[in-house]
């Protein structure tokens, strides 16, 4: 086993290895950004082109850019939002903002998920199952900036529930702060409930109809006993998987919503830096996603082995 | 056991004795054969289609994206605005047709919350300058204490529903010589009055500028009514100051000593109607149906060219992708082994690479070159076609090792013909049912790309859902309906795009059959 997730985590950063040279080459071979001809940055951003090698080839280059890395952790200088500051600090400053947005709301948005698919799953072919399995089938069709939309005029606007924007600042335990936060944790709670919902759903209602859980009920255990104790612990070896990978994808946040509630977090670095034409920036983003995706889909292989003994791939290499 | 049971009631079947004339043949004189089968055969095709149909929730969702589709195809067409006319004084107007306003319905109505007296008596002077009142109901008034010159006193406060393309009222407007003449020729013509009476701005400095002031009003803008109560008009009568003759139709009370212009360096400034200048400039009356947006644009055309848009771009990347993904998913699935793995190593590649990083990457390098809208194709192209190999691959697993297969390569079929000619028809029901489930996916990523504004593609296709969304959102509070349409346009095609797809996918799955009842 250990051996096997090793080799995943080995491959994983091959291919994150080659998806990071390939942007960077594509990024490289932009002309870079014009600095304005008066500042005192510009000078010393001209000599850490020069250094960087933006005249040599392009291999000499990446070489140039993961020995920073691999050194002295500098991802390089931001050239036009926030102009001369370190790329990696104004990144490390926009993480906590994402991630305790995703955080609350995947901490709600689990239980409530699960909940509504095992409620739905045991009223299977009532009109509770049907109301939510069609509420479900709903929710995940609609794109996340319609629920924005919806969630700042109605909540904040017709009813000012909350506040429109984020509130601002780094104090992001306070009160105001935590009812500022609601309406984006709102608008990305749906996605993640929906999806919780239909996987818990169709899942448990293929484990009550298999054959154990009739040996389960005729040796004499309850309903409740044989779903909690049998049938939910064979589901969970889905949707743990899918939770892990949500954990991940805390980091990675939303554009559209952060955008929309003006939350301050790396998916709106990214936006900024996208349609600022901002290089460096946009590397450090390139590789932040492409980590995060690929750390996602990792850790749910490697979990579904850990959890589910049927699964252990390659642990008899 | 059988020893212990009483069995003197039981008759003796075994060794009864049946005599042999009651014995008769059951078809002495008839041929035996099989009875011909009653029912009709049943192709897969059709049998999909009955399972389909079974399924009301997917019927339901296919006709109203059939709605949807004739929708785009033909509410451009139909409509009387294209996407160039853009209407610069009707900006995020809510929904207004003429036809039923007249009954209340779609009447361009928005709520003015705290309106005092001053503006109601410019509300209702409008309504009477121009004979169309804005004001459509008084929802109700509220007292208000304020400190005024050092004094409390009470003041009473209006919430009212307008009527928005009636209370823009008059506006200014600048004319060269002969386009007065020609406004003039066209309200001779049709009666519609368009040019009202000038009001001189030095002689009333309280109107402030503000065009909708008509009636005498003191320093601070208060109107000055006589002791009936009725507005005092305060049109200018000084002909020396009129920037060109006036020989058209004059309003009602004039006696012909009102003047309609004013004299501008090379130019005449009148006071118009906007809403009749509207007709004199597009033919008809406004009639929006959704209401414009904030570029002006009439959203019930716009909302039809996005989504026309949206769709074709959307087909257009799924059959590319199903193309690119049917032949790769097959060659991997075909061959497999060290081929398979291969292959398997570039699709991991690709697929680990973000969405938006290839987007705007593609932007940047090919938008100049190629164009925006090829470039946003490549981007799908480049990553979509992987869950169609993935699906295809599957599918070729299943049936390459079985009989007819190898009965065909037995007979010398090449390795192309085998995976196209037998392999291949097999997978395809699964593949292209995969296809409408694909579509949806695409509408959606395309939407958020350029909602973000990542893509921009507003000269090139008119306009697109997520601009029209990302433009609504700006005014989401001011003007709800501009962000509300696309929104519903949006969220109804892609939930009947998915049941409908999920539908198609149970109903060519051959081991649902006979399952669901």
């Amino acid at each position: 086993m250990i051996k096997y997730v090793l080799q995943r985590i080995l491959y994983m950063f091959m291919v994150f290895m080659i998806i990071t040279l390939m942007c960077f080459v594509l990024i490289r071979m932009l002309p870079p950004a014009v600095l304005p001809p008066d500042d005192p940055h510009t000078f010393q951003i001209l000599r850490r082109r020069e250094a960087l090698g933006y005249n040599e080839p392009y291999l000499v280059q990446f070489w140039l850019f993961l020995k920073n890395i691999v050194t002295k952790w500098d991802w390089g200088v931001s050239e036009k939002l926030f102009f001369g500051q370190n790329v990696w600090d104004i990144f490390v400053g926009k993480l906590p903002a994402t991630m305790i947005v995703n955080l609350y709301s995947i901490i709600w948005s689990i239980p409530v998920g699960i909940g509504l698919g095992v409620w739905a799953a045991l009223k299977k072919n009532t009109w509770i199952d049907y109301f939510l399995s069609t509420a479900t089938m709903v929710v995940i069709s609609v794109p996340s900036f319609v629920y924005a939309f919806l969630v700042q005029y109605l909540f904040c606007f017709k009813l000012h529930w909350f506040p429109f924007l984020m509130a601002g600042g780094t104090n992001y335990f306070s009160w105001e702060m935590l009812v500022s936060i609601i309406p984006p944790v709102l608008s990305l709670s749906f996605g993640v409930i929906a999806g919780f919902t239909r996987t818990t759903r169709a899942e448990l209602t293929e484990v009550l109809t298999s054959e154990f859980m009739l040996l389960a009920r005729t040796k004499g255990l309850t309903r409740a006993q044989a779903t909690v104790r049998h049938a939910l612990r064979n589901c969970f070896v889905v949707i743990v998987p899918g939770i892990f990978g949500e954990f991940i994808g805390i980091l990675g946040g939303s554009l559209i919503i952060e955008g929309i509630f003006a939350v301050p977090g790396v998916g709106r670095l990214t936006l900024d830096a996208i349609n600022g034409l901002d290089y460096n920036i946009f590397m450090l983003s390139t590789c932040f996603y492409t980590a995060i995706g690929l750390a996602a889909s990792l850790v749910v292989d490697v979990s579904y082995g850990f959890i589910d003994p049927r699964i252990r791939m390659g642990s008899k290499k | 056991m059988t020893e212990n049971i009483d069995n003197k009631d039981v008759k003796d079947v075994l060794n009864e004795k049946i005599p042999a004339e009651k014995f008769a043949f059951v078809q002495e004189n008839e041929n035996l054969h099989d009875i011909e089968l009653q029912t009709k055969a049943r192709g897969f095709f059709a049998d999909a289609m009955i399972r389909f149909r079974k399924n009301r929730s997917s019927v339901i969702a296919a006709y109203i994206l059939l709605f949807l589709i004739l929708y785009a195809i033909f509410a451009p067409m139909i409509s009387q605005y294209t996407i160039d006319d853009k209407d610069p004084m009707y900006v995020n107007y809510p929904p207004f047709v003429p036809e039923t306003a007249k009954y209340g319905f779609i009447n361009g109505a928005r709520n003015m919350d705290s309106q005092n007296e001053k503006s109601m008596d410019i509300w209702y002077g409008i309504g009477e300058e121009t004979g169309m009142n804005p004001v459509i109901k008084i929802l109700g008034t509220k007292e208000v204490q304020e400190k005024y010159r050092g004094q409390w006193r009470t003041r009473t406060v209006y919430n009212i529903k307008v009527n928005m393309y009636y209370a823009l009222g008059i506006v200014y407007r600048n004319f060269r010589y002969e386009d007065y003449e020609k406004l003039q020729q066209w309200q001779n013509e049709t009666g519609i009055q368009v040019i009202y009476p000038y009001v001189d701005p030095q002689e009333y400095p309280g109107a402030a500028g503000n065009p909708n002031i008509w009636y005498q009003v003191d320093n601070a803008s208060n109107a000055k009514k006589d002791k009936d109560g009725n507005y005092v008009p305060a049109y200018m009568t000084d002909e020396s100051k009129a920037g060109a003759p006036y020989n058209s139709i004059r309003i009602k009370g004039d006696d012909g000593s009102w003047v309609y212009s004013y004299a501008k360096s090379g130019s005449v400034q009148c006071r118009i109607c906007y809403y009749n200048f509207y007709i004199y400039q597009n033919g008809h009356e406004p009639s929006y149906l959704m209401g414009t947006n904030v570029m002006g644009n009439d959203l019930f055309s716009c909302i039809g060219l996005g989504a026309r848009f949206s769709l074709i771009f959307a087909v257009l990347v799924s059959a590319i992708n199903l193309s690119i993904g049917a032949v790769y998913g097959a060659i991997q699935g075909y061959y497999g082994g060290a081929i398979d793995m291969t292959l398997d190593r570039i699709s991991d590649i690709l697929s680990g690479v973000p969405f938006v990083v290839v987007t705007t990457l593609f932007q940047l390098h090919l938008a100049q070159k190629v164009g925006v809208i090829p470039s946003f194709l490549f981007a799908f192209v480049l990553t979509g076609w992987i869950g169609m190999a993935a699906l295809t691959r599957k599918q070729f697993y299943r049936f390459k090792s079985q009989e007819f297969v190898m009965a065909a390569r037995t007979l010398g079929a090449s390795d192309w013909r085998l995976m196209f000619k037998h392999i291949f028809p097999n997978a395809i029901g699964t593949i292209i049912t995969s296809c409408a489930l694909v579509i949806p996916g695409v509408i959606g990523s395309e939407t958020s790309m350029t909602y973000l504004g990542i893509v921009d593609l507003s000269t090139y296709a008119g306009t697109t859902i997520g601009t029209l969304l990302s433009q609504g959102n700006a005014a989401a509070t001011s003007a709800p309906h501009a962000i509300l349409w696309p929104s519903v346009f949006l969220g109804l095609l892609m939930i009947c795009f998915n049941l409908f797809g999920n539908g198609l996918r149970d109903a060519f799955n051959p081991t649902t059959r006979g399952v669901d009842d």
